[in-house]
């Protein structure tokens, strides 16, 4: 089936078996290997993308699904090549990872968190983080990765008065 | 895990998915897909065409009617989570959405799917049996609408018609002055299909005393229960009496033991979570009072 | 640790870790990633039945399917290669990746069809008929001990692949003369590491250049040997690609079957072949599950609560082949009195075979379920001298000045200060007030308990275990290597050579490199050349890699700065000795003229007649590195196992409510001393991540087979892990007492926290429960198992009560 997708800005037209998930689609007939398989069933949250703004399994959709809808990949997320965006850098910053393979999963998440909620506790953050698994951290640098990306967002938008006399 | 082939259509309207599906005996109709695509991966489902009806404008949306709440079958779950209706006229819902799935499933996840997926210890079937909603259905030969206790017959197992689809679940608003309402859940992980869960709505009148009560159970045998507490009605429903009265309505239950947790285990957190929640409905309830 | 790292620059720093620039941006490379030419993807049929004779395969109605190539079955691909390697010397014990003849196990590979794609694969694999006929099984590692158990492995006569015991000291006397002895059992159950990308490979064969190429999600020492052996094919044959990213391992992506069966498949096809398991396909039959032991512990002890002498039997069950299972019963040897100065230890370890899927290494390497059965009976101990649980520990301790100790097996503990980093930890959390807080939960009707572990992390491994189980093994060296180039421009690169699963790697051999250079990390590029560019890597196994990899670095950058000290010196006119190296350049100690990099740079790439006599020229070096105490084989059944061992000590405060009966971890605080820490962000995220699998393996996670020999938890929804709700905030309280035998005086914690975790949990849950005078003797601790026997317990003292 032909299937247009709106994939991080530019309208991608693919020819796909119904069967084919979203995941599977953007990986392989889109090279956006982003996002990644680890369970296929709905649990690890590696396979995390943004439907319209909101983080949903891609493994969970198949590509005919998604016809005409707003998606926004890892690779959407940073303004240029080699540019990171602030919740990125933060995650380098804390050390929010080891192996790589949940992260992309996980800053969607968390960049949909902090699109809806400039100010999360720590309790905001575990919940929005929750349906994503992952083996190498414990979670606790991720956490700390919103929290200081959270904060940094915070600073960044406040207006210069209220920034309280910083340089 | 790749899905065995099927066919894939988008229905403009309920009476073409309806007639999509009394043409095809052996379609089956997704909408969000959090519980279906996984059993699709594992070839655990293997429909021959997929009849997808989540962009059925007809079946979006939360209305209310008088002494009713209708929620549209592909009701996001999370547009039921943040809705204003469904916060004031059915706190139940709204204090056990939070434990459906995780953020991301309930981004995708509606409101009929998991009625209809019909999982014993999903929430939002145990709110509709508790509170006595109907679930209305359609097919070719019109629609039907049926209490929830009769809808759910057992494990991923309802009364929905073969060729059908269910098109909206109708909670009664209890129109009372003050109500209260408390949810419990116990599961290995907060956000794992529950072991155990309690739902329970209470109504008091100014003294203070039970006007109305309901309680359902989840998770514990081949479906939902809604157990029969009437006896705390015209009570203060406070000290023994409570879990007197859950321990006494447990009787029916008939838990199941599985890896996870002995049937035992199932009986007895259905008793203290029962209590657990109509104490703090009756909490929420006194709270609300004093705040009138 | 402030002392420490200011003897560094870059050492001990809070500086970022290289690797994950790309890994944010979704630009790491993993296997999954690698798409190639006309490549063809791998399905897998795994067999219905635990046991069962295969009569028969037909692959005909697959093979007909459009779009499928190949099903190849056990009896083609036994053919074409050998048989896999095992660790201990047990010839008849036969493994291929399909299943031949017989079947051992439910989903062991019986079939693998190939296809255009992954999903056509699979469509064809429901094609393929096997006809079975049912053999009589067993999964209980204490059937098997029984000779009349039906056996896995006819040919090997039993089901025992390993049964040794040691004595080690005076057991019997020590026994015979201590006033007080205890007996216990605990269990471990069977889960293992589950990284969140499942194995994968993909092979290519140049029949032109008769080269195999293999990129793989691997973790795996001497992977391209292996391949070559099995295959029949001389190793220079085979080149493995070591930039690819893997996705999370901890000990278990060893997918040596997986690559032998897609590497011939890419062979006999012609055609270059991906094998990507799926999760059901990782769960049953991907051969990664974990040790699953009981242990039979009795310690003999005085009314102070020291602890003498201990017996312990481990009985594993490795499940349907011996694979390197068996050495996870060895590696423990090397810590086997823990943190504690037990004089004497007599040690049985077996190992049997069961109709359950093969063990691959796990995170510890059989140190984590040994630390359980140890922790827990010093917590005996403590609870029958009716002493508190840290003090018998502080008093069993080997004290700070003992080091280097001998313990009776023949590990020489390098160092450590157990009493203060206890001691930190319970001036960090107040400790009185811990317990103040413990009671209080008590008294508002909660359970409540603390737990405590305190273990070591043996690390820098090598492979001493080997030679120790199998006499035919006499392999005494666990090499690591790097190799500095400096090119003609001035910049630096160094070659690792092997692949990397989140340990930082990257991180690790550019800050040691510019520490000794003393240049800037950042300008370093680390690269990781494929297999037949390499020099000998044992990869990052066994805590290893800050010890041999910085060691490695270390010593290449030292050849390295000596030879630009020479260059500068005789270009200078100065004695070597004369002259001194700093921060890049060259000049003499008393000051004046220097020599900066680019000159000395291009005095070696350029100007051989300025370079001393007898040099070569350009800027290169390597470095071979030996394990620092791994020199001679066993003696006596005793051995120098890892050279190094850091310390972990686990302070867990756990609530409950005794009828939910699911834990919540209310404080979590650990003390960690690994040495001298090379990169803080990477220790850190290290003991996290190890707590959190630890808290998994205490309390949710298992593969658990019904009594048909069937694995019920095959999904995600049915072997639980840890998410972020589970995960209390922990707390680090870090000491440091550097190795004597390490270049910087750093040890491994690429296990930590995974060590300790379940015995402090389990330790915590017992502490909950004891006022009814029940404990829980194994893991996972489910909360239904919690609930039920407080409600038992309940029941039994109403009932004493009332008659």
């Amino acid at each position: 089936m032909k299937v247009a997708l709106l994939v991080n800005g530019a309208v991608r037209e693919v020819d796909v078996e119904p069967r084919k998930t979203l995941l599977d689609t953007l990986r392989e007939d889109l090279s956006l290997t982003g996002a990644h398989a680890g369970c296929e069933h709905g649990v690890c949250g590696a396979c995390t993308v943004l439907v319209d703004g909101a983080p949903v399994r891609s493994c969970l959709m198949f590509a005919v699904q998604a016809d005409g809808l707003d998606i926004t990949t890892i690779e959407g997320l940073a303004s240029a090549p080699g540019e990171l965006s602030v919740l990125q850098d933060s995650f380098c910053e804390t050390h929010g990872l080891q192996c790589g393979f949940c992260t992309p999963g996980m800053i969607l998440a968390s960049h949909a968190l902090l699109e809806a909620n400039p100010a999360p506790t720590r309790a905001d953050i575990a919940e929005a983080i929750s349906g994503n698994i992952c083996r190498c951290t414990g979670y606790g640098q991720i956490v700390e990765a919103v929290e200081l990306a959270a904060e940094r967002l915070r600073l960044a938008n406040a207006p210069r008065a209220a920034a309280g006399g910083r340089p | 895990m790749k899905p065995a082939e099927f066919a894939y259509v988008r229905p403009a309207s309920v009476a073409e998915a309806c007639a999509v599906l009394a043409s095809n005996p052996d379609a089956r109709v997704v909408a969000g897909g959090q519980t279906l695509v996984p059993m699709l991966a594992m070839r655990l489902a293997r429909p021959s065409i997929l009849v997808d009806i989540l962009r059925l404008p007809e079946l979006a949306g939360i209305a209310e009617e008088p002494g009713t709440l209708v929620i549209g079958a592909t009701t996001r779950q999370v547009e039921a989570e943040r809705s204003s209706l469904v916060a004031s006229r059915l706190p139940l819902l709204a204090a056990a959405l939070p434990w459906v799935g995780h953020p991301p499933t309930r981004n995708r996840g509606t409101v009929g799917g998991s009625l209809a997926n019909a999982d014993p210890s999903a929430e939002i079937p145990l709110v509709a049996v508790a509170l006595e909603a109907e679930i209305v259905t359609e097919d070719e030969g019109g629609r039907f609408a049926m209490p929830a206790d009769d809808f759910f017959i057992g494990p991923m197992l309802t009364a929905a018609p073969e060729a059908g689809l269910l098109t909206q679940v109708r909670f009664p608003v209890w129109s009372e002055p003050c109500v209260g309402v408390g949810f419990h859940e116990v599961s290995a992980r907060r956000s794992d299909f529950a072991f155990v869960s309690a739902a329970a709505q209470v109504a008091l009148d100014p003294d203070g005393r039970c006007t109305r009560i309901a309680l359902g159970i989840g998770g514990v045998g081949d479906r939902p229960v809604r157990l029969d507490v009437a006896g705390l009605v015209g009570t203060r429903v406070e000290g023994d009496r409570v879990a007197q009265a859950v321990e006494a309505a447990a009787a029916v239950l008939e838990p199941t033991s599985d890896l996870h947790a002995s049937a035992a285990y199932r009986r007895r957190v259905a008793i203290l979570l029962g209590a657990r929640a109509i104490g703090d409905a009756v909490a929420d309830a006194q709270e609300k009072g004093a705040g009138r | 640790m402030s002392a420490e790292a200011a003897r560094f620059r870059f050492v001990s720093a809070n500086r970022r870790v290289r690797e994950d620039r790309r890994f944010v941006a979704g630009h790491g490379r993993y296997v999954a990633d690698i798409a190639l030419e006309g490549m063809l993807h791998v399905a897998i049929l795994g067999a219905q039945h635990p046991a069962a004779r295969i009569l028969s395969i037909d692959p005909s109605a697959a093979l007909a399917m459009p779009g499928v190539h190949y099903v190849l079955t056990g009896e083609e691909l036994a053919g074409a290669t050998d048989q896999l390697m095992n660790g201990l010397d047990t010839p008849n014990v036969r493994r291929f990746p399909l299943a031949l003849g017989q079947t051992r196990y439910a989903g062991e590979w019986v079939a693998a069809v190939v296809a255009d794609t992954r999903a056509l694969a699979e469509d064809a694999c429901e094609k393929v008929k096997v006809s079975y006929e049912r053999l009589p099984y067993l999964t209980q590692a204490e059937e098997a001990l029984d000779p009349s158990s039906p056996p896995v492995h006819p040919a090997h006569g039993s089901n025992v692949l390993l049964d040794k015991q040691f004595v080690w000291g005076e057991v019997d006397r020590h026994f015979a003369e201590s006033p007080r002895q205890l007996s216990f059992r605990v269990t471990w159950g069977r889960n293992s590491t589950v990284p969140i990308e499942t194995f994968g490979v993909v092979a290519s064969w140049d029949p032109w250049s008769e080269m195999l190429d293999v990129w793989a999600s691997i973790q795996m020492p001497k992977y391209p040997d292996q391949i070559a052996r099995a295959l029949r094919i001389p190793a220079n044959n085979v080149r493995v690609h070591h930039d690819v990213d893997v996705g999370g391992s901890y000990g278990v992506k060893r997918g040596i079957k997986h690559t032998v069966l897609a590497a011939h498949l890419a062979r006999r096809l012609g055609r270059p072949v991906r094998l990507l398991e799926d999760r059901l396909e990782n769960m049953r039959g991907g051969d990664a599950h974990g040790p699953e032991r009981i242990f039979d512990v009795d310690v003999a002890f005085d009314d102070a609560g020291i602890v003498r002498s201990m017996k312990m039997r481990a009985l594993d069950n490795a499940g349907a082949y011996a694979g390197r299972a068996p050495f996870q019963l060895g590696k423990p040897i090397g810590a086997i009195v823990g943190p504690y100065k037990i004089e004497s230890v007599a040690y049985r370890a077996q190992s049997v075979t069961t109709n359950k899927a093969v063990q691959e290494a796990v995170r510890g390497f059989g140190q984590s379920p040994t630390n359980y059965a140890i922790e827990t009976a010093l917590d005996k101990v403590g609870l029958a001298c009716g002493l508190d649980r840290i003090e018998v520990r502080r008093r069993n301790f080997i004290r700070k000045e003992e080091f280097p100790y001998l313990i009776p097996s023949g590990t020489r503990y390098d160092s450590g200060d157990y009493h203060t980093v206890v001691d930190k930890v319970l001036a960090h959390v107040d400790y009185p007030a811990l317990v103040a807080e413990r009671d209080r939960l008590r008294a508002e009707g909660m359970l409540a308990g603390i737990g405590i572990a305190a273990c070591l992390e043996p690390s820098g491994g090598n492979s001493a275990f080997e030679p120790l189980l199998n006499e035919k093994n006499e392999t005494t060296t666990w090499m690591e290597s790097v190799r500095i180039n400096v090119d003609g421009t001035g910049c630096v690169a160094v070659t690792i050579h092997t692949t990397s699963s989140g340990q930082g790697h990257e991180t690790l051999a550019a800050t040691v490199v510019a520490e000794v250079l003393e240049i800037d990390p950042d300008l370093i590029r680390i690269v990781r050349p494929d297999s037949l560019a390499c020099l000998p890597s044992n990869t990052p196994v066994g805590s290893r890699m800050a010890i041999m990899m910085g060691g490695a670095c270390f010593h290449a950058a030292q050849k390295l700065k000596a030879k630009l000290l020479r260059i500068g010196a005789h270009r200078l006119g100065l004695a070597p000795e004369a002259a001194r190296y700093q921060g890049g350049s060259v000049g003499a100690v008393s000051g004046g003229q220097a020599l900066d990099w680019a000159a000395l740079v291009n005095i070696a790439h350029r100007n051989f007649h300025l370079l001393p006599p007898d040099t070569e020229p350009g800027l290169e070096s390597t470095h071979v590195m030996q394990v620092p105490t791994g020199t001679s084989l066993p003696k006596d059944g005793r051995v120098q196992m890892y050279p190094c061992h850091s310390f972990e000590f686990h302070l867990v405060l756990v609530a409950l409510d005794p009828v939910l009966g699911k834990p919540e971890i209310r404080r979590y605080v650990i003390g960690h001393d690994c040495g001298t820490v090379i990169n803080p962000h990477i220790v850190k995220g290290m003991t996290l991540g190890g707590i959190a699998h630890g808290l998994g393996a205490a309390l949710l996670e298992e593969f658990v087979y019904d009594e048909e020999g069937q694995m019920l938890t095959q999904s995600f929804m049915d072997y639980l892990l840890p998410s972020s709700h589970e995960m209390p905030k922990v707390e680090i309280v870090h000491h440091c007492t550097p190795s004597p035998f390490t270049v910087f005086g750093q040890k491994g914690s690429g296990e930590s926290g995974y060590l300790g975790a379940p015995a402090a949990i389990s330790g915590a849950l017992n502490d909950a429960v004891a006022e009814f005078g029940i404990s829980f003797d194994k893991l996972p601790i489910r909360i239904s198992a919690i609930s039920d026997a407080v409600a038992a317990a309940r029941v039994r003292s109403s009932e004493e009560t009332t008659s």
